[in-house]
């Protein structure tokens, strides 16, 4: 499937986030947005919903909880029952350190796996760059367009933000 | 959403007191003065001082006293009525000079991480350390005339071979726990939580006057050396003014122990002003993303207070060991069971209600979620505290109306010193270099 993107490179950040208000604002629905680094609040200029991550990593936590839990019951209770310092087979508080850990390890394991497959950062996914300018010192602002896109006034609109360029550029995805 | 315009500025805002907002404060220390009395005469005339839950009488059982009790064995004490309040007193103060010391602490750690989110909340915290001075003329009050109901170690001729209630395990800890010294240590710490706080004080309001990037710079060092005095001195003075009640029993990790109680209170404290002082019309840069900030402080140093707690108690549970685990064998059912429900009451209300409540973003950004557990942080490490002081001291005549009607006393008077510095300076330390990273601050 091929797309095809007008590019608006911009060379401040400041500049870019009044360019993505004002762009926004003119009706014009933006594709993507490229930075060198993290924006502060980039995220809610471009009227992105919040990642459904936290939910995920709760119940990744859940199942690691339930885990060590029953891991240590069924080992020190009933597997092979011992007694260390008199206490008795399942101590519950001797169990929070190991149920913690286990928390904590499949609730990190699960969001880093989580996160890399839907971002399709998986082996062998090449990841398309519409300007490899964004990995360096440019902010690139990419807005799909088609046959009926009026690309004067796209460009107009781009450069009148601040836009220190506008390009054309075709992407080929898998 | 983002504010990414650099149209506002920053002007001075001063907080100006409603005389109802005062009336309110004083209504509080007068209702504190009648629980207080009324606790005062229950107490003389021998009821409801105990175990209200249970309801067991015990008559004149506080004259015998179990042997696991360390202080009342003895007979050198004030009559029962009298002891409880210096109890509580001493209970209540420690609890508000440890938040008041928070107050100078988060400002200095802010300087010292370079921090820029918390430029609009911090003049709530330079003016959170008010009660540093009154507080050390209660200790020191409290010290003088009730000493022998707090600390077994200062009864006459316990460090006294010869004497008959010689006691070698507290004779052995004389080079510490001795009354110059103590003295002497206790006047340290609070001069210098005080100096400090008068110092990082001063230079923000010489900022606000002349501007300029010297006094931030000059702040970041005084801050730094406040940090290394206040990691020191907030260990010492809680071994000092917490442990030593229970003078035969030790703990390593009683110092973070009692500085996480009063850090999560003390973000409580000032999420609670912020949030106030925002619904009175006042600090309009503070918006949902410094609330947000606060939230995962006090959501964060919730669970870093149960880490604490529980390192301690784990290693005492499992080792079992009779002089360590007589600690929590008195909270946990002695007294007969006197302290069992608030030992438990502690846990869910410090750990599990805040855990589980600001665990969402939503809630972090929430003044009424916000406000519900910072109430609750502050009652629930106000019981902490209790629990830490009121066993060792009271054994089983323990009670709550007067300890709640000092509480309220201490907090009414809290109030008013507290609005009234606050009242001294702009909100808005107008001239921080990192106001405007504040003011467009987002989480």
């Amino acid at each position: 499937m091929t797309k095809r993107f007008a590019l608006g490179i911009f060379d401040d950040e400041d500049v870019l986030m009044h360019a993505i208000e004002n762009v926004r604002a003119a009706g014009v629905k933006i594709y993507e947005v490229f930075t060198p680094f993290p924006i502060h609040g980039i995220d809610d200029a471009l009227g992105i919903e919040r990642s459904r991550l936290p939910i995920a990593a709760f119940f990744y936590g859940m199942c690691g909880l339930a885990f060590a839990l029953w891991m240590q019951i069924y080992m020190l209770g009933f597997d092979w029952p011992m007694i260390i310092g008199g206490k008795p087979h399942i101590a519950l508080p001797a169990f929070i350190p190991v149920s913690f850990e286990l928390t904590v390890f499949f609730t990190c394991h699960g969001m880093v796996i989580t996160f890399y497959t839907i971002s399709k950062l998986y082996p062998r996914w090449r990841t398309p760059v519409l300007d490899v300018r964004s990995t360096d010192d440019k902010f690139v602002m990419a807005i799909e367009i088609n046959e009926s896109t009026d690309l004067n006034n796209l460009s107009k609109l781009l450069r009148e933000n601040g836009a220190s360029e506008v390009n054309e550029k075709e992407m080929t995805k898998n | 959403m983002a504010t990414l315009t650099h149209h506002e500025s920053a002007t001075a805002e001063y907080l100006e007191l409603a005389p109802k907002t005062r009336r309110t404060f004083i209504s509080i220390i007068v209702a504190g003065v009648i629980l207080l009395a009324i606790g005062l005469i229950m107490a003389a005339m021998h009821i409801g001082g105990g175990h209200e839950a249970a309801g067991a009488a015990h008559g004149a059982a506080h004259a015998a006293g179990p042997e696991a009790g360390a202080g009342a064995a003895h007979h050198e004490g004030s009559p029962l009525w009298l002891k409880r309040l210096f109890v509580t007193l001493w209970h209540n103060n420690v609890f508000f000079v440890g938040v008041s010391a928070i107050g100078t602490f988060f400002v200095a750690l802010q300087y010292v991480a370079y921090a820029g989110w918390s430029v609009v909340i911090k003049r709530i915290n330079e003016a959170m350390s008010v009660w540093l001075l009154p507080g050390l003329v209660i200790f020191l009050a409290v010290f003088f005339l009730g000493r022998h109901d707090l600390f077994h170690w200062t009864h006459d001729g316990i460090m006294d071979p010869k004497a008959e209630n010689y006691d070698a395990i507290i004779a052995g800890k004389s080079g510490f726990l001795n009354m110059p010294f103590y003295l002497i240590r206790m006047v340290v710490y609070l001069g210098i939580w005080w100096f400090f706080s008068e110092r990082l004080r001063k230079i923000s309001l010489a900022e606000d006057l002349n501007g300029g990037t010297e006094y931030f710079h000059k702040s970041i060092n005084v801050a730094a050396l406040f940090l290394v005095l206040y990691a020191v001195t907030s260990s010492m003075s809680a071994w000092d003014w917490v442990m030593s009640v229970d003078v035969h029993w030790f703990s390593t990790m009683f110092g973070w122990y009692v500085f996480a109680s009063w850090w999560v209170s003390g973000i409580a404290v000032t999420t609670l002003t912020a949030i106030y002082l925002k619904q009175a019309g006042y600090l309009k840069f503070v918006n949902a993303n410094h609330l947000h900030d606060l939230g995962k402080f006090m959501f964060g140093f919730s669970i870093f207070w149960t880490y604490v707690w529980f390192s301690q108690f784990m290693l005492i549970w499992y080792a079992n060991l009779p002089e360590e685990a007589v600690y929590y064998n008195q909270r946990l059912g002695g007294f007969n069971g006197a302290y069992t429900w608030i030992f438990f009451f502690n846990l869910v209300i410090n750990f599990a209600f805040p855990f589980l409540v600001l665990m969402r973003r939503d809630a972090k950004r929430q003044m009424i979620m916000l406000k519900i557990v910072s109430i609750a942080i502050l009652i629930g490490h106000w019981s902490d505290f209790y629990l830490m002081i009121t066993p060792a001291t009271m054994q089983e005549n323990n009670g709550f109306i007067m300890e709640i009607g000092v509480a309220l006393i201490f907090l009414g008077s809290y109030l008013l010193l507290f609005t009234k510095r606050l009242a001294q300076a702009s909100l808005v330390p107008v001239n921080h270099p990192f106001l405007d990273e504040s003011v467009h601050h987002t989480t």
